[in-house]
């Protein structure tokens, strides 16, 4: 029992204090489950819908309407210039036509519902006006697993999940024990301090596995998501990134014993990547002049890392930089937490 | 043998804007075994003294042996001696009286079963309860008995009872003269004077960062010149400062009186034996033409002594 002075108790602690409490169940387990549901339903995938355009009531609107008519993804209604203008301002319509022997498309070239309409409309009048197309093709949709959005959003929500945990968990709860003054307790005994820190990464990882467990098993079982032989792998990184996110959890609580100061901490933290690092959305969007920065954050590094494992199949030898990003935020964090931490 | 704790010239002070001298060259010396109460005032540098014994605060300078062994360079093999109960400690809340115990247990390589730690503070009953259960006194309690799973030689209790109901305070007394009899030492800090004339076999009275009184508590009542207190007001009209000080002159050379202080709107008498000095008091009264308006007599206590040594009472009102 000396010989590991304290840890498998301390670990124990921790455990309890986590399985006792509901709340905290519920926010580190429940509450993304739900956000993947939620957000699941809502970006399901939908046929294209209607394409609404307006032809101007003039000399040949007529003939136009049943033309456009034909093709049942237009909706198309015939009403005069200044009632079409102010539906195309309104976005009631992506497109007004204007009839006569040369058509004119008025359209939002920056509204891709514009564009797409007119494209389509052209598309459908010249054909039907007799234009030939020159090179065969044929259409193959995409709708399978793998490339939706619920697919993109799991391993989003996985690596935000782990990081919020870590930094709750580590950060956060141990804040708390100093205000209780815990830690200065504990810090009274022959403990060894090396042991606390271990006992509590070791219970943090243990959770982060569950985490993965029912984060990649709920994305299996509702949503029939395909693992291209990842999840090993992906834990690993998973792993990896708690470790990491563990260490800037520790440096935020180095030194205050004020909760609301520590919360304020963590969201400091937090909320760049929550926006930044692809959790919702691809992080490919924001310019190219930020990209740098962007990429360079762990948890742009976890998503993109769980994203090329899970979805493409990708080993772990491809994804090199993107743990040696998570390894280096963790090991500056450690080095900086455990010269400026304070027990009392 | 060395004795328990030893201190020279220890000073702390806390640096800031204004820094703030808590300790001012204060001198210690613990023997083995036994009970050795800090009483003073809040502020007085009790509780830094203690957590710099404790290894938890640097001194600014000075000496300091526990157990014969120093910080610097014996800390492991002090912590393992030593049993500490902070001011307050609360506990992890979902954990149980035994898991707590456990906990601390597993950091000493020699001490007490958890079980038995339990028994020696009577929590047998709440073993299984989680922390958040408890009452302030069993909570106090449990911090005790974590003091001493390590079956410490040495017990450090900083304020045991403040903030505790008085049957909860009882309580806690009879653990710690439990203690005091299986031969530990025991450290204690407090700004009740009953609980240290109770607990305590050797009191140091710490005012302002330093020892400024020391003995066993009948010898420092002792060291008053009588260990009866007779407090009395005459009736009537309200005398100057200047009258009341001139009576007080008189009241000094009255039979038995040891010291006189003006205490209110009346006198304070200490006195060695009371049927001498009251009957002089009320001649005093007749001298003057007036009554008593109120007069009690008591045994003296540490208060009495920390008021004759700074002038000033423990607990401030």
């Amino acid at each position: 029992m000396s010989a590991s002075s304290g840890f498998v108790e301390l670990y124990k602690m921790r455990m309890r204090e986590f399985l006792r409490e509901p709340a905290i169940l519920f926010w580190v387990f429940g509450f993304p489950i739900l956000l993947a549901f939620g957000l699941g339903i809502a970006f399901r995938e939908k046929p294209v819908e209607n394409i609404a355009v307006a032809v101007v009531d003039v000399a040949g609107a007529d003939r136009l309407t049943d033309e456009l008519r034909a093709n049942p993804t237009f909706k198309v209604v015939a009403v005069d210039a200044d009632e079409a203008a102010l539906r195309l301002r309104m976005g009631k319509v992506a497109l007004v036509i204007v009839p006569g022997d040369e058509l004119e498309y008025r359209y939002d070239s920056t509204n891709p519902e514009g564009v797409l309409a007119r494209a389509r409309v052209d598309d459908a009048l010249q054909r039907s006006a007799g234009r030939a197309d020159p090179r065969a093709f044929r259409e193959t949709l995409v709708t399978e697993p793998g490339s939706r959005y619920v697919d993109f959003l799991i391993p989003g929500l996985l690596g935000m999940n782990i990081m919020s945990g870590s930094m709750y968990g580590i950060g956060f709860a141990l804040v708390e024990m100093r205000s209780r003054r815990l830690l200065k307790r504990l810090a009274a005994t022959p403990m060894r301090r090396s042991s606390f820190l271990l006992a509590t990464i070791a219970s943090r990882m243990t959770i982060v596995l569950v985490e993965v467990a029912l984060m990649l098993g709920f994305g299996k079982l509702i949503f029939g998501m395909v693992f291209h032989g990842g999840v090993f792998l992906a834990t690993v990184l998973a792993l990896i990134g708690a470790a990491s996110f563990a260490g800037l959890g520790l440096l935020v609580a180095t030194r205050t014993r004020k909760i609301e100061i520590v919360s304020g901490f963590i969201n400091l933290v937090m909320l760049p990547m929550f926006v930044l690092s692809g959790v919702f959305f691809s992080s490919e969007r924001f310019p190219d002049a930020v990209q740098p920065i962007v990429r360079a954050l762990p948890l742009t590094a976890l998503n993109d890392a769980l994203r090329a494992v899970l979805l493409e199949g990708a080993d772990l030898s491809s994804q090199l930089v993107r743990i040696a990003i998570l390894v280096a935020w963790g090991c500056v964090a450690f080095v900086f937490a455990l010269r400026l931490f304070r027990w009392n | 043998m060395t004795s328990a704790i030893r201190v020279r010239d220890l000073r702390k002070t806390y640096p800031g804007r204004t820094p703030v001298e808590a300790l001012r060259g204060l001198d210690l010396d613990v023997q083995r075994g036994g009970c050795f109460g800090l009483l003073g005032p809040n502020g007085a540098g009790k509780t830094t003294t203690i957590e710099i014994l404790e290894g938890l605060l640097e001194p600014t300078s000075g000496d300091v042996e526990v157990l014969g062994l120093r910080w610097d360079r014996d800390a492991t093999a002090l912590r393992e001696r030593i049993g500490v109960t902070l001011q307050e400690t609360r506990f992890a809340d979902k954990q149980s009286v035994l898991e707590t115990l456990e906990l601390f247990r597993s950091f000493f390589p020699r001490g007490t079963a958890a079980k038995d730690a339990i028994e020696l503070v009577g929590l047998g009953e709440k073993s299984s309860s989680h922390v958040v259960a408890l009452s302030g006194g069993q909570r106090q309690r449990l911090a005790v008995a974590c003091a001493l799973v390590g079956n410490p030689d040495l017990l450090f209790l900083d304020e045991p009872t403040t903030g505790l109901d008085p049957q909860s305070r009882r309580q806690l007394w009879d653990v710690v003269r439990d203690l005091r009899t299986q031969g530990r030492t025991v450290l204690l800090t407090t700004h009740y004077m009953d609980e240290a004339e109770k607990l305590c076999d050797h009191i140091a009275i710490v005012d302002q960062g330093r020892v400024i009184a020391e003995g066993t508590p009948a010898a420092l009542i002792l060291s008053l010149g009588g260990d009866h207190v007779v407090e009395f007001a005459f009736a009537g009209e309200r005398a100057s400062m200047a009258e009341r000080e001139a009576e007080l002159s008189t009241l000094r050379e009255l039979p038995s009186v040891r010291s006189a202080r003006l205490e209110g709107d009346g006198f304070q008498l200490t006195v060695a034996e009371p049927h001498v000095a009251l009957p002089a008091v009320l001649d005093r009264s007749k001298v003057l033409a007036t009554t008593l308006s109120r007069l009690s007599t008591r045994h003296a206590s540490l208060e009495d002594v920390f008021v004759s040594l700074t002038g000033r009472h423990l607990r401030d009102e």
